[in-house]
């Protein structure tokens, strides 16, 4: 197994208050790693620290690393720009947020940001990028219509086909289908086991049946802490720690 | 049983007597809407009545002159148009750039707050403290005369805090979860306001610009404190020139005792009035435009 991150030893904290505490895990490069805990537990805090979104709002503070191979380069220290993480990491949030722009816009971006300026190359880019997201049938002939017209499944695949057209290093995925009925759930389920083949996955959910259906490593998380790490087949059917088992046969949470 | 029937009974009289309530502020709603509506109209109605057999293409055209049959808006409306086009070259860029530094870049310190609270004081000052603020300023400081620029100045500070006010709230409705969606991508700062923020704030910073230029148009008291002429019978051929504006036309027409001048002034009330109504009915339909193309 190659390792492509290592979270080590994180504390994070917003001005006075202590969300993650010593929380240390591998991430597998081309594996899919699950983050669940109850609600509250920092799962979504726990994702945002490794593309550095909290820097967006200051009066926060990491201590501990997030190591990224091959470099072993520590993206949480001070010395690295966030911007230069973000370019590497991508991110899928919780509530599907296209931009109000035409569906083509929304995925050439991230190379628009970039510096791309290849009409040839962005449509090349644009086309694999949809069909990775198993999108381009649906939308090949309207390229160029407005991205909010799409239904809310549509438009997280699209939102996923916008984080992979820059070839990310690590996809993030916070709940990815939480605002999603169940057709578009499962269409997301399979496209993101399908996704792991080309990019190392990490997804927050709060659903165990989406955790030990898709993913390949699950860890179980509790107040700030990480309680357990380990194969999803080992975490859901024998797990060592009492708190996940609890957690897993639904006695809290 | 019998206590589920008296628990509705009791019910069904509680809602009866929200019902009256209801309808007793329905109605005083409605005098009192009524009441505000009749008398803006009748005051138009009077105006346009007055001021509609003068409306003419020679009214339009002719500079003013002691015979009010002869006299026009002809330099005041040319006026009002330098004036606010240097006002609009002045507290446009600043308005917006002001704006977008206070909501996106400024540090949420003690500092930005004082400016912030300084700015909504600004927006409620009465315009002819600007206008003795601008006297002292522009004119005796800076030696810029009773010229066009002074003016057009003068009412630029005037109007900039409601362009500062606009374009933060048109950036401030603009969702989080938009902006990380730039950011996530490895947009910078600048990026992300450039390609987003600003396009999906405009018809919210438009409206507020059209608004603050429909009030700067109908602006007298500042200008009369920087010294507008009244009486003006060529076109400026520099910022520099002295200048009237419509307004100030209009008040210099009211205060002739002949009858025939309060014709021009109820003429060229009608002119102003027109232009402001215009403006704002530009305003209501670009944000309606921009609520149409934008939504998230
Ligand atoms: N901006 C913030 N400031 C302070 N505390 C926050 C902030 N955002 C989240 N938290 C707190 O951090 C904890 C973890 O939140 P989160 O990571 O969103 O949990 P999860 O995603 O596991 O449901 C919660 O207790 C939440 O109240
Ligand atoms: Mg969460």
């Amino acid at each position: 197994m190659v390792k492509k991150a290592e979270v080590v030893n994180l504390n994070f904290s917003y001005t006075d208050k202590r969300i993650l505490n010593g929380v240390s895990l591998p991430i597998y490069e081309n594996r899919i790693t699950a983050l669940i805990g109850p609600s509250g537990c920092g799962k979504t805090t726990l994702l945002r620290c490794f593309n550095r979104m909290h820097d967006l709002y200051g009066a926060i503070q990491y201590d501990g690393k997030i190591n990224l191979f091959p470099d072993e380069l520590n993206i949480l220290s001070d010395e690295i720009d966030p911007i230069e993480v973000r370019m590497k990491i991508g991110m899928v949030f919780q509530k599907p947020n296209p931009f109000p722009k035409s569906i083509y816009e929304n995925i050439a971006y991230g190379l628009r940001v970039r510096g791309v300026k290849k009409k040839s190359f962005i449509d090349e880019k644009i086309e694999d990028s949809l069909k990775k997201a198993s999108l381009w049938n649906e939308v090949s002939d309207r390229l160029n219509s407005s991205a909010t017209s799409l239904s809310g499944g549509q438009q997280q695949r699209l939102c996923i086909a916008r984080a992979l057209a820059t070839e990310p290093d690590i996809l993030l995925l916070d709940e990815p289908t939480s605002a999603l009925d169940p057709i578009s759930t499962a269409h997301i389920e399979e496209l993101v086991t399908e996704l792991k083949k080309s990019v190392t996955i990490v997804m927050v959910t709060h659903n165990l049946h989406q955790a030990a259906r898709t993913a390949d490593y699950t860890s179980f998380m509790y107040l700030g802490e990480m309680i357990e790490f380990g194969e999803s087949s080992q975490i859901f059917t024998n797990p060592k720690e009492q708190k996940t088992e609890n957690y897993i046969t639904g006695r809290f949470g | 049983m019998s206590s589920t029937s008296s628990r509705q009974i009791n019910l069904k009289t509680q809602i009866e007597k929200l019902k009256r309530q209801d309808m007793f502020f329905w109605f005083v709603g409605l005098i009192t809407l009524a009441f505000a509506l009749l008398t803006l109209l009748s005051l138009i109605a009077d105006m346009a009545m007055t001021g509609w057999p003068r409306i003419s293409q020679s009214f339009f055209f002719s500079f003013p002159s002691r015979f009010p049959d002869k006299a026009g808006i002809y330099s005041a409306w040319v006026g009002s148009f330098c004036v606010v086009l240097v006002t609009s070259l002045m507290a446009i860029p600043l308005g917006i750039a002001s704006g977008v530094y206070l909501e996106e870049y400024a540090k949420k310190n003690i500092w930005t707050k004082l400016i912030e609270l300084n700015i909504l004081n600004l927006a409620g000052i009465p315009s002819i403290t600007y206008g003795l603020m601008a006297l002292g300023f522009f004119v005796y400081r800076m030696h810029l005369g009773q010229s066009i620029l002074t003016a057009g100045m003068t009412l630029g500070l005037l109007v900039l805090p409601i362009i500062i006010v606009t374009t933060r709230e048109a950036i401030r409705t603009i969702p989080s979860h938009i902006r990380e969606a730039s950011y996530s991508l490895g947009a910078t700062k600048w990026q992300t306001i450039h390609n987003h923020i600003l396009p999906y704030s405009s018809g919210g910073i438009m409206t507020g610009v059209v608004i603050a230029l429909s009030r700067a148009i109908g602006e007298t008291a500042p200008l009369i404190t920087v010294g507008a002429l009244t009486f003006i019978a060529f076109l400026p051929s520099s910022p520099m020139d002295p200048y009237t504006v419509l307004p100030i036309q209009m008040f210099n027409w009211v205060s002739r005792p002949q009858e025939e001048f309060h014709i021009n002034a109820a003429a060229a009330g009608l002119v102003l009035l027109t232009m402001t109504l215009f403006l704002n009915g530009t305003a209501i339909y670009i944000r309606y435009l921009f609520r149409k193309k934008y939504k998230w």
